[in-house]
């Protein structure tokens, strides 16, 4: 038999709570995320970007829109097309574009890459997002942990993970997911069904018709929507995410998307079918579609949007101008930190000091043809 | 046969003397009641007690919030034990047995030993479970994957001898701010026994100690093969007048440089002895060690005794010849006094 509920209302959706200005920071968040990539594409060109550059052009929606609905106590764990919910979390341009361009003064005083980077703990003192690592499905085991001393210790805070289509193929998802709904643990996992994993399509990566399938199989909740509008994005996820505040576990959300950039900046994107990205360009962009919203629905005008364009714009350049400003790090830097204890690592002999060099020549007396000077005993 | 596999000699029961399987318990134990941060994790550990029954009791004292007996997911035990160690919990997992911890290397190795280094996130946890042969486990119950692990900078491994070393490196692991790999020898689980010393009985990691004072030769080992050495050593002493010092590493990372070298530079000959597999291997490292820093010191080249590059047998037969034995051990130290 059913769980006896309390009747839902018909009409409230979650979006419906949001105030006016609510709604403007939406917009807000996802040109930051479009125009914040636009700039990172110019230092890619100038080579101030170190290492690779990962767009989510034409995801800003599903990024922003979901992460809208957690409370800064809430932990996020993003994923490489992510960037939306980072700022939404209270990632900064400038975080953002010291760690493309490997400064020392960057989250991670230039350990890891791009948005590789996050800041957690106490609720008080962290803004709640987890830095991702390079091996897919990794993030849905470690924030299962997360929220499970959530769970263990009485706190009312909830974990939202993403994951791409492509890494729910991994073993991690399985047993994270798994875990994490045997654990009745406050987590909502988001999957960005954005047609492609690097090259390879969805349908070379599962036979499930669609990922929302696979809740019924881990037993956890379900939900599916067009990640491309961002309100509905946040519907769903909000829905989640309250069924994890009030402890009813897992929730698999489903984000339809797609991925109109390649992999990264230097994939030229040969195997997509002609005429699918433009398509999905002219007729699905999801900033163009919230601004008729906005105009349509919140009578947004346009001198409004300009003025949070300029905005925007004006943050990002003062973002550069420090980002650029800032120094690379001292080499040194590199032996600090690996473990708590000790707390530093030694220089190997041969990249110590030249007076250094008579490390590992002491000797008895008696032995062999030099002394200890170098010179013939 | 006997003989040859046997480890410590109880000679005599001493009283209030407890397991090496029993005193890693009474760490938990005594942690868990210290910090309720402080909590297990793992396949069959609470209502049964764990394979080994090393948790056994736990459940009882300290719950299910606590004593988590989880679904068989050793990347996901070790993701999330990960996890709630960066929200400042401390996680105790257990591998049922060590050999299953390989489906978890890309967590430990990617996600969790780098974890402090890329991102500033602490990682307190252990990660313990039995390992180690003369047991005949067979290919998948008896390895010694720790050389594994040597080669990942991140991680602290740890593998006691003694079951007083267990209990006091287990405490040290628990309380370690990074991730602590523990080793549990299983032949030696209940076939050593210490009285415990009083209070609060910590053994700081990467602390070795010398099991045997020596001239001759010295022995470098670590967990079950230090009583091989031991062995080796008083049939060296009674039977050719050698001495040997042998000295218990007990934790293989962070490496006990220096007392391995102070051991060297008294004995001037070195033979490394362990029961993992050869190539690869940590004797090899600690070879190359001295070599680049005691090169003068050495009257002989290091020597190594080890297992054969081979996965474990089952056979009995097959095992003990895979496996380092004392006779080997005998050997390869006569041929070091000989030069």
């Amino acid at each position: 038999m059913a769980k006896a509920r309390a009747p839902r209302p018909v009409v409230s959706r979650p979006r419906d709570a949001l105030s006016r200005a609510q709604k403007l920071e939406l917009y807000y968040w996802m040109r930051l995320t479009r125009q914040l990539e636009e700039r990172l594409v110019n230092l890619y060109r100038q080579t101030k970007v170190v290492g690779g550059l990962f767009r989510s052009l034409g995801q800003e929606a599903d990024a922003v829109g979901s992460c809208f609905a957690l409370e800064r106590r809430d932990v996020m764990s993003p994923l490489i097309r992510n960037l939306g919910a980072m700022l939404v979390k209270g990632a900064t341009p400038v975080e953002v574009l010291k760690q493309y361009m490997a400064k020392a003064d960057s989250p991670t005083r230039g350990r890891e890459l791009n948005i590789h980077f996050g800041d957690i703990g106490p609720a008080e003192t962290t803004r709640g997002f987890l830095g991702q690592i390079s091996p897919l499905g990794d993030m849905i085991p470690v924030m299962a942990g997360v929220t499970l001393s959530f769970k263990m210790r009485g706190e009312d805070r909830v974990g939202l993970v993403y994951i791409g289509d492509g890494a729910t193929s991994t073993g991690a998802f399985h047993e994270g997911i798994n875990f994490a709904a045997v654990q009745q643990c406050p987590l909502v996992v988001i999957v960005e069904n954005n047609g492609y994993a690097y090259s390879t399509p969805t349908h070379k990566q599962t036979a499930a018709k669609q990922f929302v399938d696979k809740a019924i199989g881990y037993g956890v909740h379900g939900l599916q929507a067009d990640g491309n509008d961002v309100l509905a994005t946040y519907d769903v996820t909000r829905e989640a995410v309250d069924r994890a505040r009030r402890g009813e576990g897992v929730t698999l959300v489903e984000l339809m998307t797609y991925r109109r950039k390649g992999h990264a900046e230097h994939d030229n994107q040969s195997y997509v079918p002609a005429g699918e990205i433009e398509r999905w360009a002219a007729d699905n962009d999801p900033i163009d579609r919230y601004v008729r919203v906005m105009r349509d629905e919140l009578n947004v005008t346009d001198e409004e949007i300009v003025a949070i364009d300029t905005r925007i714009q004006r943050e990002i350049d003062e973002a550069t101008d420090i980002a650029d400003a800032s120094s690379t790090p001292q080499a040194l830097d590199a032996l600090i930190g690996v473990y708590a204890d000790p707390p530093v690592e030694q220089p190997l002999w041969f990249r110590r000091d030249a007076d250094d060099v008579a490390y590992g020549t002491e000797r008895p007396e008696s032995w062999g043809t030099w002394n200890a000077n170098g010179a013939k005993g | 046969m006997a003989a040859r596999t046997k480890a410590a000699p109880a000679a005599v029961e001493r009283a209030g003397e407890i397991t090496y399987l029993e005193a890693i318990r009474e760490a938990l134990f005594e942690e868990m009641a210290r910090d309720e941060n402080v909590f297990c994790l793992g396949e069959d550990i609470g209502a049964f007690g764990g394979a080994f029954k090393v948790t056994d009791g736990l459940l009882a004292k300290f719950g299910e919030r606590r004593v988590i007996d989880s679904p068989i997911s050793e990347i996901g035990i070790v993701g999330a034990a990960a996890g709630a160690a960066h929200m400042g919990m401390r996680p105790v997992v257990e591998m049922q047995f060590i050999d299953f911890i390989a489906n978890a290397y890309d967590m430990l190795t990617n996600y969790i030993a780098t974890a402090r280094y890329r991102a500033f996130l602490p990682c307190p946890m252990v990660v313990r479970g039995p390992s180690g042969g003369y047991v005949r486990g067979g290919p998948f119950h008896s390895q010694n994957p720790e050389a594994a692990f040597l080669h990942t900078p991140g991680l602290k491994i740890v593998y006691p001898s003694t079951a007083a070393d267990a209990k006091g490196l287990m405490k040290a692991a628990i309380r370690d701010d990074d991730c602590v790999l523990f080793f549990e020898h299983k032949y030696l689980y209940r076939r050593v026994k210490d009285v415990m010393p009083a209070g609060d009985h910590v053994v700081p990691i990467g602390q070795a100690r010398i099991a045997c004072e020596g001239t001759d030769v010295s022995i470098v080992t670590y967990a079950a093969a230090t009583w091989k050495a031991l062995e080796a050593a008083e049939i060296l002493a009674s039977e050719h007048g050698i001495s040997v010092e042998v000295l218990d590493l007990r934790t293989i990372a962070p490496m006990d440089e220096d007392a391995i070298y102070r051991t060297v530079k008294k004995t001037n000959r070195l033979l490394v002895l362990h029961e993992d597999t050869r190539t690869g291997g940590i004797a090899g490292e600690i070879t190359a060690r001295v070599n680049e820093t005691c090169f003068e010191w050495l009257d002989a080249p290091v020597l190594r005794v080890t297992a054969a590059d081979i996965p474990l047998p089952y056979a009995p037969a097959l095992e003990d010849y895979v496996l380092p034995q004392t006779a080997d051990v005998v050997r390869a130290v006569r041929r070091l006094a000989a030069y």
